[in-house]
């Protein structure tokens, strides 16, 4: 369950942000992206694909939330 | 590298691990790599942030150092304790030449040593009594500071000592913040983890200060300039550059800073760091709480530092745009004419760097300005994401080594043959010895500022006060030198 910081980058898009793990990367694809609520399946650049429960309504970023690791 | 290939840098890797028993060998792989532009990822072909293996000898320092010699100890209106045995405090006294203005010993403290010298008895029994007794001492003594920090020492932590409750109670009495920061020096595998403590203590006891307190009138145009330790001058020196453009910075993190400066930061428009590796964290903070985005810069060199500029001011209006354009113009006569100086006596110089934080990528820039070309270069202490941005700073086929050994790098210096190294003290007599000029970059080997316009100035001559140094031609002695290389050294000198 690592704690995770998601910012915007300066192109737009949502950085995946672990502290402990120094992993920085880009999240190509959230399963449920609405104006009604944000989370779900979170696949990450690399491949990676972690968990949230949908939060509603979506949180403003920047943000730190907790994700499984699926 | 520009006569070497990729395989033939491989090749070396590979030659030089060849005396590590089977194990080391594996780990230590892990960590030297060959420059690929391509990658994106550093992880891929990159392991850094990890324990440096028992036997080799390695050039990083500890969590104690990071936090009071880097963080904290520059914040020159407080003061930091050395918690512990004498000798951490001692042998680290003013050694990184943060500057700063204030008169020592009466409102400022930067270079003065402050410990409570732990004995048997303090071990055995506890330091908190002590602790609190020298924090009356210092308040009698030492009236005008405006807060004290206690940065641990490893006993500290070992005997379990609470120095939160006496941070507390000693706090209220004198009625100044005081900061407990455990950056016990046996944490984490280097100094990075003493960074992150330093910057998480700065969060949890400083930040929020001053959320309620309305009376500072910001502006528009507030920046901070973070990550910055104002080495030689150096934040003086980057400092000026933002303020003529129109700028206000409003706090230096943390050369030449004061607590109040730290406590107003929340109130900044945009935090510029300059440190990534030390400071982003607390950027990152400030960004969840505050909402105040930030940006790295780097002011290395002409071409970064006009890059850089023209990056801050695209997050501001056309006034500061325009600013940005009249310091570049401003400066164009004054970095040309260095240019024409010291390019013509350098170039084609290769550079090989092994130092910390930002340096191996940052001063890139500078180097390729002057017609040099860096060969080589790697962090002591660096995480994957620095690595993720050296990546595209550097050539490609050029080696890249993290946390490397004493053996390794002189192996690599012994093939390589740089015509200039940049490294710390305990490099530079090795090299110095073998004939290879040195600088030592982690504070400007007593030069300085290298930040800014004007520090690029100094950084071109002391590149070539080094390099063009007379004495590299004498290091053979006359009767020992065929008639050959004597003839060499004539044509090349």
């Amino acid at each position: 369950m690592p704690s995770v910081m998601i910012r915007c980058s300066d192109a737009g898009k949502l950085l995946f942000y672990v502290a402990k793990k120094d992993q920085e990367d880009e999240i190509s694809s959230v399963e449920k992206d609405s104006a009604e609520e944000w989370g779900g399946e979170v696949e990450l650049a690399d491949g990676s694909k972690y968990y949230i429960d949908p939060i509603s309504p979506p949180p403003s970023f920047p943000t730190t939330l907790r994700f499984k690791r699926l | 590298m520009s006569n070497m290939t990729r395989e033939e840098t491989e090749a070396l890797i590979q030659e030089v691990l060849e005396v590590y028993p089977e194990t080391a060998k594996k780990d230590r792989a892990k960590h030297l790599t060959v420059n690929d532009q391509s990658i994106e990822q550093s992880k891929k072909c990159i392991t850094s942030n990890r324990k440096s293996l028992p036997g080799v000898m390695t050039i990083r320092g500890c969590a104690y150092a990071g936090s009071k010699g880097v963080v904290w100890g520059p914040i020159k209106d407080m003061i930091h304790i050395s918690h512990g045995p004498v000798g951490c405090g001692q042998y680290s006294r003013a050694g990184r030449r943060n500057y700063y203005v204030g008169t020592t010993g009466i409102n400022t403290f930067g270079t003065m040593n402050f410990t409570s010298d732990f004995q048997e008895k303090d071990i055995v029994f506890g330091g908190d009594k002590k602790l609190s007794k020298i924090m009356q001492e210092i308040e009698q003594l030492f009236p005008l500071n405006k807060g004290i920090t206690v940065q641990s020492e490893c006993p500290i932590g070992l005997i379990g000592d609470d120095i939160e409750a006496v941070a507390k109670k000693t706090s209220k009495d004198l009625e100044k913040p005081v900061v407990p920061v455990r950056c016990e020096g046996f944490r984490g595998v280097s100094q990075s983890l003493g960074h992150h403590i330093a910057n998480d203590a700065v969060r949890d006891w400083v930040l929020g200060n001053r959320d309620t307190d309305t009376s500072f009138a910001s502006t528009p145009y507030d920046v901070t300039i973070i990550g910055d330790y104002n080495i030689g001058g150096d934040a003086w020196a980057s400092r000026t550059l933002l303020e003529e453009m129109g700028l206000r910075v409003i706090a230096q993190w943390s050369g030449d800073g004061t607590l109040a400066e730290m406590e107003n930061t929340p109130k900044a428009k945009l935090n510029l760091i300059h440190c990534y590796r030390s400071m982003n964290y607390i950027s990152r903070h400030m960004e969840e709480k505050y909402g105040i985005p930030w940006m790295e810069y780097n002011f290395f060199g002409p071409t970064k530092i006009a890059e850089s500029l023209r990056a801050i001011a695209a997050k501001f209006d056309d006034k500061i745009k325009e600013g940005a354009e009249r310091v570049i113009e401003k400066y164009k006569a004054e970095y040309e004419a260095v240019i024409a100086k010291y390019k013509p006596r350098l170039e084609g110089k290769r550079v090989m760097l092994y130092v910390g934080g930002l340096r191996p990528r940052h001063v890139i820039g500078a180097y390729e300005d002057l017609g040099m070309e860096v060969v080589g270069t790697g962090y002591e202490f660096a995480h994957n994401d620095d690595y993720d941005r050296t990546i595209k700073e550097m050539g490609n086929a050029t080696l890249i080594y993290d946390d490397v050994t004493g053996y390794e790098f002189e192996e690599f210096v012994k093939k390589v043959q740089p015509d200039l190294i940049g490294s710390g003290i305990k490099e530079k007599y090795i090299f110095q010895k073998m004939g290879i000029p040195f600088r030592q970059m982690h504070s400007w080997d007593y030069s300085g500022p290298y930040h800014g316009y004007d520090g690029f100035a100094i950084f071109a001559r002391d590149m070539d006060m080094t390099i063009n140094n007379p004495c590299w031609g004498k290091l053979q002695a006359p009767w020992t030198k065929s008639e050959e290389t004597s003839m060499a050294a004539a044509a090349g000198a």
